[in-house]
This record gives structure tokens, C-alpha cells and sequence, in this order.
């Protein structure tokens, strides 16, 4: 275990101290203890910038069950480091922010607080291991945590729907995705990232390879909210606000980024790869945008404005595949698409994670994130004001901040890529700059829509529960450090260029540096007159129109039907599911032993037989067989008959009796068989048991059949005679063939030189197999111990005593 | 000989399943204890009957009957007398609270609360 590992372990050790820490010392808020911790992971991550500068990276590794290949192997690159900073840094910011949030005296602090380290040691497991099995398990750790957070506030409805909604979709994603491992691991014998990248080019012509990709993909789209499995994200917006900000906006959804960007130097030569995580990214773009427009909800306007940039992170990383054609390209073409999608990620994550903030600041001032309600905070908020201002503007693609940048970028790259030719994209490749203007435009007006309808137009204070006045000023930290970085990294955006951007690039195209090429990071906020800024004043100027006439158009929204939403799929599927597993489960299990008996037993009888036809294990040998005498006859007829007259006996005496007569010949065949303590232990216990049952039986009433039917005797006769058919064959087959010789000689051979005995079968019970006898007497000391409870303790009035 | 207990041990599995399959507990229990009897005559049977001489230690004698499935039938006639025991116990109780015997009518996991 090195440093690196307790890195990524420490919230999750700290996260054991929480409750005590929130119990002991109730004066201090929770939140001032957990922030120590991503301060502190952010300073320790941060010295190893300078290694992956240098392209160089680091790795640990901690044995954990190396019989399978499981090793939990720390690796630090470009692409993992970036991250992990991203992780720690907004991390440090909404738990500062959180403090603020989150009352002490009323909101369960240590709940929400374990969840987010939990959360955290999770999503730095993620980015930072090399063993996908390992990264798996954070991978769902993630899924619960998120989990956890969405549903804080559990008594409320819609936070345990959306709670229930994004752990299903998520969790879905998941199980694909250790599928898509297994597949992985089966093709290039390994479980680690880098060795299976090592040798993809053994096996990327399998047809399991492509199956593969795509339940990696299916993980990929469902943790980023993808189209057609966004749909979770809308509702994960009833966790805290700072949660959103943290998981719903900046790091988790961002792991299906990163799993692209992981796996792409694997998979992305593919076309498949790059037509499925283009195409959907650029869909989900449109989609988003467009859906964000109609929301009501400052946090819904956030959250499909969320979905639709992360739509554009994936289709730059599809589009970014595109430089992987090496072989045919002459040099490091088409890098844009990829460093782009870098950028833009570091810059969602700033103006993102402000927006977000700045709503949790207007609900928790006002009382309301209806945007129908608010109106004309400017003047009564004018920090958050400027907060959304510079926030919105970014995410709009207006200069000359950061959002811009990375907008223009995106642009280039489609346009670039759609032109190249490359994966036959002269017809297709036309609809990709075409869908990002429309997506852009749409992006422009919702994000106009949220500065507009909350702090200008009419204001209307009267529908507000509560009167507005300005944040705490430990609230507004946060996003005013995010807001400095979008104006920082859009005045100087080379800051990050060499120092996050390319190593992370490289990481993702390791090929374009392998065959010689560089990855060029140049940003410049001006390029000159050309398409992309052309493109730019296109949006801006028709999202301006589109905005002006919202009015009108907005009930266009209305017109689709309810039944083909998304929405109304996944609650119908649901329901169908439940209805589905009642009907089967009410059919299955009757609630009747006999029911679950008949199971039971057939289950027997069709394991027996099918294994013995299957296996053609049965034979049927008379070599070896001992002699019979007529004596033997005799008894064997008397089991027999009393056994069947027991089925018969209609008296309890009866059946006690013949039970009896089957025990005492089954003692008498013991002594046939050469087996002497066997008979002495069979007659002592058949006594004691036959005492027992006529004490018992003297207080039970008479065997009643009256109400057995002969359908339901003649069911049970023909389960019966299956199960003694199979036993009788099992037993002969068991006879007739032996796979290896009896370990009975050792006993023989050794019971006077090791223990000391004579009778062989006393000192196997005693010495050799002296535990299974110690257990023998614990099961009958249990037994002892029910019965006793069972007789002396009464229940008296409803309650056991 | 062998033959013949293979048969008897079936057919005293078949009982032993049939009244199991009742609904009166009574028949169960009486239905476990003929099982257990069925079961140790299958393991005996199993190990091959009457190869040698009882297996206690003797000079002269070289061949013994296999002593491994006699302790495992000596362990498992132990324990089903325990678990014999328990059952006849629970029975009884059972009967005392719910003034049945029968199965059918204790049925009541689903609805009960």
C-alpha cells in the first residue's frame, strides 16, 4: 500500500470518523472537518503534475487477490490526473459550499457527509485504476453513493423516485460494463488497461471485441446521461444543491466521459466506436438543449443544459478518434476534436459548477427555483447576479470567456472531421455542424432564459415564500472561485494548455505520440475572420431572435404526446416489471409447504436423472455381488411392507408402530452388514425415539385424511415413486462403478499405529474425524437448546417474553 | 443382496417422500424419520455390504468391511434423532397455539404482518 493508495482511500477512512465527529462536537459544522479532506488531496495530486507534464506517469500497486488477476493498481496519467484534480478541487469548493448550505441543527450532517466521501474515495478509485474489475467496483460505488445523495431528503416522494430511477440506469450501465470487461479480459488475457492495450492489435478483429465496445459504451452512456438514457438526470435533481453541483454536474457524470477517453486508444480505431459515440453525443446535444428550453425549474434548465454538454464532451471524444487514422493521415490532424473535448471539460466543470451554485443560493434565499416566480433579483442579489451572468454568458459561447473558447473548438472539430471523409462521412458527415449550430442556438437561449427570468424582467415578490436578500458570504465563495477561473482561463487559456490539457490529450491519443506526431494546444481567443466565428454570430444572433419570441413558440412543446416521452417508457416499464414479478412470485409461492416440497423433490428428480443420462453415468454391474440368504429375504420384505403400510395406517399407534418396526429391522440389517455400533446406536436411539413420539403423539390429535383428494394422493404417489426411482438408480450406478479406490484402506492400515484404537469405526468418529463429531454434538446441543425454548417460553399477550 | 437394499432403500424413500407430502405434521415427521432410515441403508448400500470382517481390529483377519460409511451413518443416526426430536417438540407447541395439525391451514407467511 503506498501513498497513492491511501490518497485514494483516505475520504473513505475519514468518512468512518463523520458520525463521530458530528455526535461529539455538535458546536462546529460538520462540513469545516470534511473539507480538510479534498484540500488536502488536492495539494498532494498537485505534485504530480510536473511527472505527467513529462509524460511521465505513475504507478503502485497493491496486491489484492492476485490468483485472479485482481490488483488494485494505482496509475497516474495525464488523463487520470486532470480528474483527480477535478474531483478534489470542485470537491474543496462544494463542501465549503455545503457548510453554508446545509443547516447543522436540522439536516442529518453525518448521513451527508459519510455519502460524499464515500462518493469521492469512489469516483478518485475510478480515474485512477488500472484494473478495470477494481475500477468497476468504484464504478458502482459511485452508483450507490449517488444513490444515497439523491434520496437525503428520503421523505420526500420524488427524491426515493429519482433516487430509485438513477440507481437503476446507472447500475444497468454497470452490470454492461463488467460484461464488456469479462469480454475484454477473455480476448487480451488481462485485466489491466494497459496490458490489454498493449496487445489489442492481437484481437481486435474478434467479433466478441465489438460486443464488447458497446457494453462498455452502454456504461458509458448511461453514467453520462447519453440520449436515450438521460433521463435519470432530470430527476437526481432533488439531491441537495451542493450534490448536484458535485456529482450531477462536475465529477460522476463525467466518469462516462472518462471510461471514452480511458478506452478509446483501445476501441477506437473501431468504426463503430466513433459513428456511436459521435452521433449519440451530438444527438444528446440537441436533445438536451432543446428540452432545457421548456423547464420551469432553474435546477431542470441545469440539469438538461448538463445533459447537452455532456453531449458535446462526447461527441468530441468521438470525433476525436477520427486522429487515430494515423496510417492514412500525414500528420497530426484532427488533434482539435480531442483537445477541445479536454477544455471543455475543465470548463463545464467551472461555469457548470457556479450555475449551480448560484441556484442553490436563489432556492435557499427565496424560497423557490420556479423561474415563473422569480423575477428582478438583480438589485436585491447583485453577487449572484453577477455570478449567473458571467456563468450563463460562458455556457452560451459568448467571449471572452472560457466557454467560448472550447466552443469555437468544438466547432472546428466537427467542422474539420465532417469534411475529412474519413469513416465514409460525405453524406452523414454533413448533418454534424448542422446539429451543433441547432444545439448551440438552443444553448444560447436557455442560458439567456436563466439570467433573464430570475434576476431581470418584472419582479414579483409577492409569489416568493420568503424575502430575498444576499447570500452568506461563505456561500458565494465557491462560485466566485469558479467564476475568476472562467474569466481566468478565457483571458489566459493557455494556463492549462501544457500543464492539464495535452497530458490528458496524449493520454487519450497515445497512438498520434507513438507514430512521432504532437498534439498542438495552442487556444487563442482570436482566430480571425473565419467559419467558426461566422458559426458564432449565427447563434448568437438567431438565438437572440428565438429568445424574443419564446412566447410564441413555446407551446410547440406541448404538441408531443405524453406516451412516446422517455419518461413515461421507463415508469411504464417499471410498472410492467413489478405487475410481472407479482403474478410470477404469486404463482410460484403459494405460501403452501407441499408446494415448495413438490419443488424440492422434482428439482431432485430431474437433477438425478438428467445427470445420469447426460453423464452416462449409469451401469449396471452384478460381478461383484454378496451373497443373499433367506433370512435377509425375510427382513427386507418386513421393511418393505411396514414402510408401505405406514403410507397406509390410518392410526397414529399404527404408524408410531410400524415406524418402530422399520427402525429395529434396519438395526438387525446393521448387524448383518458387519457394522456393530451402528446396531447398538440404532436400537438405543429407535427406542428413545419411539418413546418420544408416543409422548408427543399422546397430546396431538388423531391423524385426520379426510380432506385429502385422490388427484392430491395420486400427485404425491407419482413424485414419490420418481424420487425412490432415482435414489434406487443412483445407488446402483454408485455400485457398478467406482472412479477411485475407497480411502478406507488408511483407516485400516492405520488405527492402531496413530490412534491407538481398535474399533475402526469409533476411531474415525472419536480422533481422525473428531471435528465432525464436535459439530455432531453441537447441532444436537442446538437442538437441545430449541426444545427447551420452545417448551419453557410461552407467549403471552401478543409479545414474546 | 446389494440389488435388493438398492430397491428397499428406494422404496423406503418413495414412503418417506409420499408422507412427507401430506398435510397432517404428523406424517411429516414420521415421513423425516423413515427418510433418515432410508438414507443410512443408501450410504451402507453405497459402500458395498458385507466385503470382510466387522471392522474392529482382530489378528489374522486382513479383510474388513469398509468402517467410513458406518461412522458417517453413525453421525447421521445421531442427528436425525436430534432433528427428530425437534420436530416431534415443535409440532407439539405448534399445535398447542394454533389448535391444528394441519399444514394448510398454518399456512399465513404471505398475509402476515
Amino acid at each position: 500500500m503506498s501513498l497513492l493508495h491511501l490518497a485514494i482511500l483516505l475520504p473513505l477512512l475519514v468518512s468512518l470518523f463523520i458520525p463521530l465527529l458530528y455526535k461529539k462536537i455538535r458546536s462546529v459544522h460538520t462540513g469545516w472537518f470534511v473539507l480538510l479532506v479534498p484540500l488536502t488531496l488536492v495539494a498532494y495530486f498537485s505534485q504530480f503534475l510536473s511527472q505527467t507534464m513529462a509524460r511521465k506517469t505513475v504507478v503502485a500497486t497493491m496486491k489484492w487477490i492476485p490468483s485472479l488477476d485482481i490488483n488494485f493498481t494505482a496509475y497516474v496519467d495525464g488523463l487520470g490526473l486532470l480528474f483527480a484534480l477535478l474531483i478534489t478541487g470542485i470537491g474543496s469548493l462544494v463542501v465549503l459550499y455545503s457548510i453554508y448550505y446545509l443547516d447543522a441543527k436540522k439536516e442529518a450532517l453525518h448521513n451527508f457527509y459519510v455519502y460524499l466521501l464515500l462518493f469521492m474515495t469512489a469516483m478518485l478509485g475510478i480515474v485512477l485504476s488500472d484494473n478495470m474489475i477494481v475500477m468497476y467496483l468504484f464504478w458502482e460505488l459511485t452508483s450507490i453513493s449517488s444513490f444515497l445523495l439523491i434520496g437525503y431528503w428520503y421523505e420526500r416522494e420524488r427524491s426515493r423516485y429519482g433516487a430509485q430511477k438513477s440507481m437503476l440506469i446507472t447500475v444497468f450501465g454497470g452490470l454492461s460494463m463488467l460484461g464488456g470487461i469479462s469480454l475484454l479480459s477473455l480476448l487480451s488475457g488481462s485485466f489491466s488497461i494497459r496490458e490489454s492495450l498493449a496487445t489489442v492489435g492481437t484481437y481486435s478483429g474478434d467479433p466478441l471485441f465489438t460486443v464488447s465496445l458497446v457494453l462498455f459504451l452502454l456504461a458509458a452512456f448511461t453514467k453520462s446521461a447519453q440520449f436515450p438514457f438521460h433521463i435519470w438526470l432530470p430527476d437526481a435533481m432533488e439531491a441537495p444543491t451542493p450534490v448536484s453541483a458535485y456529482l450531477h454536474s462536475a465529477t460522476m457524470v463525467k466518469a462516462g466521459l472518462y471510461l471514452v477517453a480511458r478506452m478509446s486508444p483501445i476501441f477506437a480505431e473501431t468504426p463503430l466506436w466513433f459513428y456511436l459515440v459521435s452521433s449519440v453525443g451530438m444527438f444528446t446535444l440537441f436533445w438536451g438543449s432543446l428540452n432545457a428550453v421548456k423547464q420551469v425549474d432553474l435546477k431542470a434548465i441545469l440539469a438538461y443544459s448538463t445533459i447537452s454538454q455532456l453531449g458535446l464532451i462526447m461527441s468530441l471524444l468521438g470525433l476525436g478518434a477520427a486522429a487515430l487514422q494515423v496510417e492514412i493521415l500525414p500528420d497530426s490532424l484532427y488533434t482539435v476534436a480531442t483537445v477541445a473535448a479536454v477544455f471543455h471539460l475543465i470548463n463545464h466543470a467551472t461555469f457548470k459548477g457556479s450555475l449551480f451554485m448560484m441556484a442553490g443560493i436563489v432556492d435557499h434565499e427565496t424560497g423557490t427555483r420556479d423561474i415563473r416566480k422569480l423575477g428582478g433579483l438583480s438589485q436585491l442579489m447583485p453577487v449572484t447576479f453577477t455570478i449567473a451572468t458571467i456563468g450563463t454568458l460562458s455556457m452560451a459561447g459568448v467571449p471572452p470567456f472560457n466557454g467560448f473558447l472550447s466552443k469555437e473548438m468544438f466547432l472546428t472539430g466537427v467542422l474539420e472531421v465532417s469534411e475529412s471523409g474519413l469513416f465514409h462521412l460525405d453524406t452523414i458527415g454533413l448533418l454534424f455542424p448542422f446539429v451543433a449550430v441547432i444545439g448551440s442556438i438552443f444553448t444560447f437561449v436557455y442560458s439567456i432564459l436563466i439570467v433573464y427570468r430570475t434576476f431581470l424582467g418584472p419582479r414579483q415578490l409577492e409569489k416568493l415564500p420568503k424575502k430575498p436578500h444576499e447570500a452568506p458570504i461563505g456561500m458565494l465563495i465557491p462560485p466566485l472561485v469558479l467564476v475568476s477561473l472562467v474569466i481566468l482561463i478565457g483571458l489566459f487559456p493557455n494556463l492549462l494548455s501544457n500543464t492539464l490539457i495535452r497530458p490528458a490529450a496524449e493520454a487519450i491519443l497515445p497512438k498520434v505520440i507513438a507514430n512521432g506526431g504532437t498534439i498542438p494546444v495552442e487556444i487563442k481567443l482570436w482566430h480571425g475572420f473565419n467559419l467558426e466565428l461566422f458559426l458564432t454570430v449565427l447563434i448568437i444572433s438567431v438565438g437572440t431572435v428565438l429568445f424574443l419570441t419564446l412566447p410564441k413558440w413555446r407551446s410547440l412543446y406541448h404538441r408531443m404526446p405524453k406516451q412516446v416521452s422517455l419518461n413515461h417508457q421507463y415508469d411504464a416499464l417499471l410498472r410492467r416489471g413489478e405487475r410481472t414479478s407479482t403474478a410470477i412470485h404469486d404463482t410460484v409461492m403459494t405460501g403452501y409447504m407441499r408446494s415448495y416440497l413438490v419443488y424440492i423433490f422434482g428439482f431432485i428428480v430431474i437433477l438425478i436423472l438428467s445427470s445420469l443420462y447426460f453423464l452416462d453415468a449409469f451401469r449396471f454391474d452384478v460381478n461383484p455381488l454378496s451373497t443373499v440368504h433367506t433370512y435377509e429375504v425375510v427382513l427386507v420384505l418386513v421393511l418393505v411392507g411396514s414402510a408401505l403400510s405406514i403410507t397406509f395406517a390410518r392410526s397414529r399407534l399404527t404408524s408410531i408402530i410400524l415406524l418402530g418396526v422399520v427402525g429395529y429391522t434396519v438395526a438387525l440389517f446393521f448387524v448383518l452388514f458387519r457394522a456393530p455400533d451402528l446396531a447398538l446406536t440404532q436400537l438405543v436411539i429407535e427406542t428413545v425415539s419411539v418413546a418420544l413420539f408416543l409422548l408427543v403423539f399422546y397430546h396431538m390429535p388423531e391423524i385426520s385424511r379426510k380432506e385429502e383428494r385422490i388427484k392430491f394422493k395420486l400427485g404425491n404417489a407419482a413424485i414419490s415413486a420418481l424420487v425412490g426411482l432415482s435414489v434406487t438408480l443412483v445407488a446402483l450406478a454408485s455400485l457398478s462403478q467406482r472412479s477411485f479406490a475407497s480411502i478406507a484402506q488408511y483407516y485400516i492400515d492405520n488405527v492402531a499405529d496413530l490412534a491407538a484404537g481398535g474399533n475402526m469405526v469409533n476411531v474415525i468418529l472419536v480422533d481422525f474425524r473428531g471435528f465432525d463429531t464436535l459439530f455432531e454434538i453441537s447441532v444436537l446441543a442446538i437442538a437441545g437448546l430449541g426444545i427447551y425454548a420452545m417448551i419453557n417460553f410461552r407467549k403471552t399477550g401478543g409479545t414474546d417474553k | 443382496m446389494e440389488i435388493i437394499m438398492a430397491i428397499a432403500a428406494g422404496i423406503l424413500t418413495m414412503c418417506a417422500v409420499y408422507l412427507i407430502l401430506s398435510k397432517s405434521v404428523l406424517r411429516i415427521i414420521i415421513g423425516t424419520g423413515l427418510l433418515s432410515h432410508a438414507a443410512h441403508l443408501l450410504v451402507m448400500t453405497m459402500g458395498g455390504l458385507k466385503t470382510g470382517a466387522a471392522p474392529v481390529l482382530k489378528d489374522g483377519v486382513t479383510q474388513y468391511t469398509d468402517p467410513l460409511p458406518q461412522a458417517l451413518v453413525l453421525t447421521a443416526i445421531v442427528i436425525s434423532f436430534g432433528v427428530t426430536a425437534f420436530f416431534l417438540v415443535l409440532a407439539y407447541r405448534a399445535y398447542q397455539e394454533l389448535g391444528t395439525d394441519n399444514l394448510e391451514e398454518m399456512k399465513g407467511t404471505d398475509t402476515h404482518d
